[in-house]
């Protein structure tokens, strides 16, 4: 593996670390159940992220782009189906906030 | 090339912050469509031009309209509420960016040892053929994930009509 490409592999790996970093603090920082499904998909993004750049420097981007489609597809049906579940939650409780669905 | 892609990811890292950080509830949806169509442009420059276009019709397209009409269905905060809250929330939680940039410069110290290089396993084909022609259990599991996906949409709007 020549330097550059380390190089490039290097920076990659922090800027997805701090995506990954800053996913967590969204979820943790919130009560709110719409912004932890937010935070689940920040972190999304730095796995996808990753994923591209180890196609990149391996040189085999079609097997790393039908994986990273996949993940697409699986991220897509997450929200619809999370969403899903905040509605009703929303439904039963009358709010999004996660304290209030202690003891329910 | 390098100095582009670091102002890529300093902006992507930037409009995720914005997202996580931003007081109201559309504000985060619209933060995390400009983060998709931002990490669209990385895959442009990393030779993944299929795997952006997913991402950005997907991610930056169907999901923000998901979470707008999530948003909408739900009752969101009123403006004061929610300026309590934000004050509130970074108040109790001031150290974790703190955490966040010292795991950032201690991640920066490590060495990087490991061999990525994936196992051969193939010649490099195109990726529609990897996809429909060596991939055909990924394709079967996608497909009942779309079906669960179909059967969470209509709950969601059989949710609106109820409210209605």
């Amino acid at each position: 593996m020549s330097r550059e490409v380390l190089n490039l592999l290097w920076m990659f790996g922090i800027f997805a670390s701090l995506l990954f970093i800053i996913g967590i603090y969204c979820i943790l920082a919130t009560y709110n159940l719409i912004r932890a499904l937010i935070g689940i998909e920040i972190m999304i993004k730095a796995v996808t992220l990753l994923l591209i750049v180890a196609g990149y420097v391996t040189g085999r981007t079609a097997l790393i782009q039908a994986l990273v489609i996949t993940t697409i597809v699986i991220e897509a049906v997450l929200v619809a189906v999370t969403a899903g579940v905040i509605l009703g939650i929303h439904r039963h409780t009358g709010s999004l906030d996660t304290r209030k669905m202690r003891d329910e | 090339m390098q100095r582009l892609d670091l102002f890529i990811l300093i902006i992507l890292v930037l409009a995720a912050l914005w997202t996580a950080m931003s007081r109201g509830l559309i504000r985060s949806a619209i933060g995390l469509a400009l983060t998709s169509a931002i990490l669209t442009i990385i895959m442009f420059r990393l030779n993944s031009p299929l795997a952006a276009v997913f991402e950005l019709s997907v991610c930056s397209g169907l999901i923000s309209v998901l979470f707008v009409s999530t948003i909408s269905l739900t009752q969101p905060l009123t403006k004061e509420e929610a300026r309590q809250h934000m004050w509130a929330r970074l108040s109790r939680f001031w150290y974790l960016p703190i955490i966040l940039v010292g795991v950032g410069i201690f991640l920066s110290l490590f060495k990087l040892r490991q061999d990525l290089s994936m196992p051969v396993l193939q010649a490099q084909k195109d990726v529609r053929v990897l996809l429909w022609g060596t991939r055909q259990m990924d394709l079967l599991g996608q497909l009942l994930i779309l079906l669960a996906g179909v059967f969470a949409v209509i709950i969601l709007f059989k949710e609106k009509k109820n409210n209605e």
